[in-house]
C-alpha cells in the first residue's frame, strides 16, 4: 500500500503529468466554450428570421428564374441558344416550389442535448485517451531512462508487483482526472443546451444511454493509458510508445488505408483501428461498399453494408491490452536491468 | 565472524549472435564478514558491477549461490532488501525532482520514517541544497545523494559502487570518515572503487576480481604480505664494496640486482641475515630498507593491467586467474 501511495505521489509530482492533464482539460473546455458560442437557442425571433430568410431566398430564386427564362428566350430568338447554356424549352426554367425552401435551413445552429450530446463524448474520450497514453508512457518511460526504476527495485525487489503497482497508481490518477472531467463535460453541455439549445425529451432511457457511452469512453481512456504504459515499459523509454504509435498510425493505418483503397478492398475501414474505436463509442459503425448495388423495392441502388459492433471492438481492445501488457510483464520478469 | 555476504561460483554469461559468448562472471567467489569495510576491486570490465547487480536481483545469474545477511538471494531479496542499502554504478535519479522529493519518495516506497530523509541529507552534506532539482547538481552532489539514498534505510549492509566518483578531495575525505564511522556503528560496508589508496586506507579486507574470477581476497595486510616480494634495498658505506657484496650475497643464495649506488635484494625473509652476512665479510651497511608493496602495485600485478610504455591496453586485456598472469586479449568484460 505504501508503494501505491508513493507512486500516486510520484505521478502527481511530475510536471509532465500536470501540464498534459491541464492541456487536455483546457482543450475540453475550449470545445465546450466553442460549442456554446456557435449555437443559439431557437425562439420566436429566430423562427421569424428564418422564415424571412426562406422567403427572401425564394424571391431570389423567382427573380433568377425570370431573368434566366428571359435570357433563354432572347437567345433563342437571336438564334444563339445552341451553345448548351439553355434548355430546348425555356418554359422549364422555373423557380422551385415555395415549400421546397424550408425555414429550418436558415435557423442558426442549436444544441439539442438529446440528439447531439452522445457525439460529444467521442472527442472527450479521444482527448483524454491521448493524454492518458502520453502520461502513461512518460510515467514509466522516464523511470526506465533515468534509472529511477532500478533505484526502486533496489528497495522493492518484486518486479511484477512494482510494475503493476505503478500501473494501478497511473490508472487511479487518470481516473481522478477523467471522472470529474466527465461530470464537468455533462454539466457543461447541459448548460450549453440550456442556454443555447434544448434539453427537451430527456428520458431516463436517454440518460442511461449517455451514461453507458460515457462509461465506454472512460474504459477507452484507461485502455489507451495502459497501452502507452506497457509500450514504454517494453521499450524502456517514453519514445518507444510515442514512436510506436506514430509508426502504427502512419504506416499501419494511413499507409494500409491507401493500400487497401488502391486494391479496391471491400470495407477497407474494417482493417483500421479508429473504426473500432468509433464503433466502441457509438455501439455500431456501418461500413458501405459503394461498388455494389442491391436494388430495393423502388428500384434504387443500395450498397452492401458491414456492421462493426462495440462487442467486436471490446474483443479487439481486450486482446490488445492482454498482449501488450502481457509482453511488458513478461519482459519485466525476465530481463536484466542495467 | 558471521558472513553478511557470500557468493560461491557465480556465473553470468552473455550470448550475442554478433559478439559470441562472453563470461562476465566465471565462477566468482566472495565473502564479506560482519562489521567490515570490504574493498571490491577490479579493472574496468572485470565483472564488479555485474556482481553487484546480480547480488541485488537486477541481473539473473546463470549459476552459483549467493546469500545476503544469511538469506539465499535472489529468492529472499524481498526479505533482506530493507536491510541492504546500495548504489550501483553512476547515480541515476529523475532530474526534475529535488533531492528531498527523491529521498521522500524512496522512503515512502520502503516504509522508512520521513524524518530519516533530513537525517541522511545532513549526513551527506546536502541539507542546504535539498530543495533544488537534481538536474542542477554536479556529479559529486549526485554521488552524495546516491549515498544518502543508500543510507536511508539505515541498512546492516551498505554496498557502494564507486562512491567517491566525482567527489572533490574534501568530499573524498568526508566519505572515508563516513565509511569508518558507519563500520564502527556495526554496519558492514562493501566498497567498489578504483581509488586504491583510499581502499588501502579504509578497508579491513579486499576482494580483487579479474575477468569474472576472484584473483585475491582477505585482510588488506595479508593480501599485501602475500604479494610482497621480500625486496630489500641495501647501501654500503663505500660504493666500491658493492661488487664484493654482490658476490657474498649471491653465494648465500640471495637474488641480487646491482645498481650504481645500491643493491636490490629479492627473496629475503629476514633482513638481519643480510647485515650479518655482509659484516662477516667486512662490508658495512649504511642503509637497509625493506621495499614496501602497496595495494595499487598488487592490483596491477594481479590483474596484469600495469601500463606498458608504447602499448595501449584494451579494456578486456587482463589476467586470467590461475594462469601465468600474462596479459592478453580474452573474452569477458561485458556488462561490468
Amino acid at each position: 500500500m505504501s508503494l501505491y501511495r508513493t507512486e500516486l505521489r510520484r505521478l502527481a509530482k511530475r510536471r509532465f503529468t500536470r501540464y498534459m492533464s491541464l492541456l487536455g482539460l483546457l482543450v475540453l473546455a475550449a470545445v465546450v466554450i466553442g460549442v456554446f458560442f456557435t449555437n443559439e437557442k431557437i425562439g420566436a425571433d429566430q423562427l421569424a428570421r428564418a422564415e424571412r430568410q426562406a422567403e427572401q431566398n425564394y424571391q431570389e430564386q423567382v427573380t433568377w428564374a425570370k431573368e434566366a427564362r428571359a435570357s433563354c428566350e432572347q437567345a433563342k430568338s437571336a438564334g444563339t441558344a445552341n451553345d448548351g447554356r439553355y434548355p430546348e424549352d425555356c418554359s422549364v426554367i422555373t423557380p422551385p416550389p415555395r415549400d421546397q425552401i424550408q425555414a429550418e435551413w436558415f435557423l442558426p445552429s442549436t444544441f439539442n442535448f438529446r440528439e447531439t450530446f452522445a457525439e460529444t463524448l467521442i472527442p472527450f474520450a479521444a482527448i483524454l485517451a491521448l493524454v492518458g497514453f502520453v502520461v502513461g508512457a512518460s510515467f514509466i518511460g522516464a523511470e526506465w531512462s533515468t534509472g529511477g526504476m532500478m533505484n526502486l527495485l533496489l528497495w522493492r525487489p518484486k518486479r511484477l508487483t512494482v510494475l503493476l503497482t505503478k500501473l494501478a497508481a497511473l490508472l487511479t490518477g487518470i481516473l481522478a482526472v477523467t471522472l470529474p472531467a466527465a461530470v464537468l463535460w455533462f454539466a457543461g453541455f447541459w448548460a450549453v443546451a440550456s442556454f443555447r439549445g434544448s434539453t427537451e425529451k430527456m428520458t431516463s432511457g436517454v440518460w442511461q444511454s449517455f451514461a453507458l457511452t460515457g462509461l465506454r469512453g472512460v474504459v477507452l481512456v484507461l485502455v489507451l493509458t495502459t497501452v502507452g504504459f506497457a509500450l514504454a515499459s517494453l521499450g524502456r523509454h517514453t519514445a518507444m510508445a510515442l514512436g510506436g504509435v506514430v509508426a502504427v498510425m502512419v504506416v499501419g493505418q494511413f499507409g494500409l488505408g491507401i493500400l487497401l483503397s488502391m486494391a479496391s478492398v471491400r470495407f477497407a475501414e474494417a482493417w483500421l483501428l479508429p473504426t473500432y474505436a468509433l464503433a466502441w463509442m457509438t455501439k455500431k459503425v456501418t461500413l458501405q461498399d459503394w461498388n455494389s448495388c442491391n436494388a430495393n423495392y423502388s428500384g434504387e441502388c443500395e450498397p452492401n453494408t458491414f456492421d462493426i459492433t462495440w462487442q467486436q471492438s471490446s474483443v479487439l481492445l481486450s486482446v490488445g491490452v492482454v498482449v501488450i501488457l502481457g509482453a511488458a510483464l513478461w519482459a519485466m520478469r525476465r530481463r536484466d536491468i542495467s | 565472524m558471521p558472513a553478511v555476504l557470500e557468493i560461491e561460483g557465480l556465473r553470468k554469461t552473455y550470448k550475442s549472435r554478433r559478439r559470441g559468448t562472453r563470461n562476465a562472471l566465471d565462477g566468482f567467489d566472495m565473502r564479506v564478514d560482519a562489521g567490515q569495510v570490504h574493498g571490491f576491486l577490479g579493472p574496468n570490465g572485470s565483472g564488479k558491477t555485474t556482481t553487484l547487480r546480480t547480488l541485488l536481483g537486477l541481473i539473473r545469474p546463470d549459476g552459483g549461490r549467493m546469500a545476503l545477511l544469511g538469506h539465499e538471494v535472489p529468492g529472499a531479496l524481498p526479505t533482506v532488501a530493507g536491510q541492504v542499502g546500495a548504489i550501483v554504478e553512476s547515480p541515476q535519479f529523475f532530474p526534475h525532482f529535488s533531492a528531498r522529493d527523491t529521498l521522500s519518495l524512496l522512503a515512502g516506497a520502503g516504509e522508512v520514517p520521513a524524518a530519516r530523509v533530513d537525517e541522511v541529507l545532513e549526513l551527506v552534506g546536502l541539507r542546504d541544497r535539498a530543495g533544488e532539482r537534481v538536474k542542477t547538481y554536479s556529479l559529486g552532489m549526485k554521488q552524495r545523494l546516491a549515498v544518502a539514498s543508500a543510507l536511508l534505510k539505515n541498512p546492516k549492509l551498505l554496498i557502494l559502487d564507486e562512491p567517491a566518483n566525482g567527489l572533490d578531495p574534501g568530499g573524498i575525505r568526508e566519505m572515508r570518515t563516513l565509511m569508518r564511522t558507519l563500520a564502527e556503528s556495526g554496519m558492514t560496508v562493501v566498497l567498489s572503487s578504483h581509488i586504491l589508496g583510499e581502499i588501502q586506507l579504509i578497508c579491513d579486507s579486499v576482494t580483487i576480481i579479474s575477468l569474472g574470477r576472484r584473483v585475491a581476497f582477505g585482510p588488506v595486510d595479508e593480501v599485501l604480505a602475500q604479494h610482497s616480494s621480500g625486496a630489500v634495498r641495501v647501501r654500503l658505506e663505500a660504493v666500491s664494496d658493492l661488487p664484493a657484496a654482490t658476490d657474498a650475497l649471491t653465494r648465500a643464495g640471495v637474488r641480487v640486482t646491482g645498481h650504481p649506488d645500491h643493491l636490490m635484494l629479492a627473496g629475503v625473509d629476514k633482513p638481519a641475515t643480510v647485515t650479518r652476512l655482509l659484516a662477516e665479510n667486512n662490508l658495512y651497511v649504511s642503509e637497509l630498507a625493506p621495499v614496501a608493496v602497496d595495494l595499487e602495485s598488487v592490483f596491477l600485478e594481479l590483474t596484469a593491467t600495469a601500463p606498458v610504455p608504447g602499448q595501449h591496453r584494451q579494456v578486456d586485456e587482463s589476467t586470467k586467474v590461475g594462469g601465468t598472469g600474462q596479459p592478453g586479449p580474452t573474452g569477458g568484460g561485458w556488462g561490468a
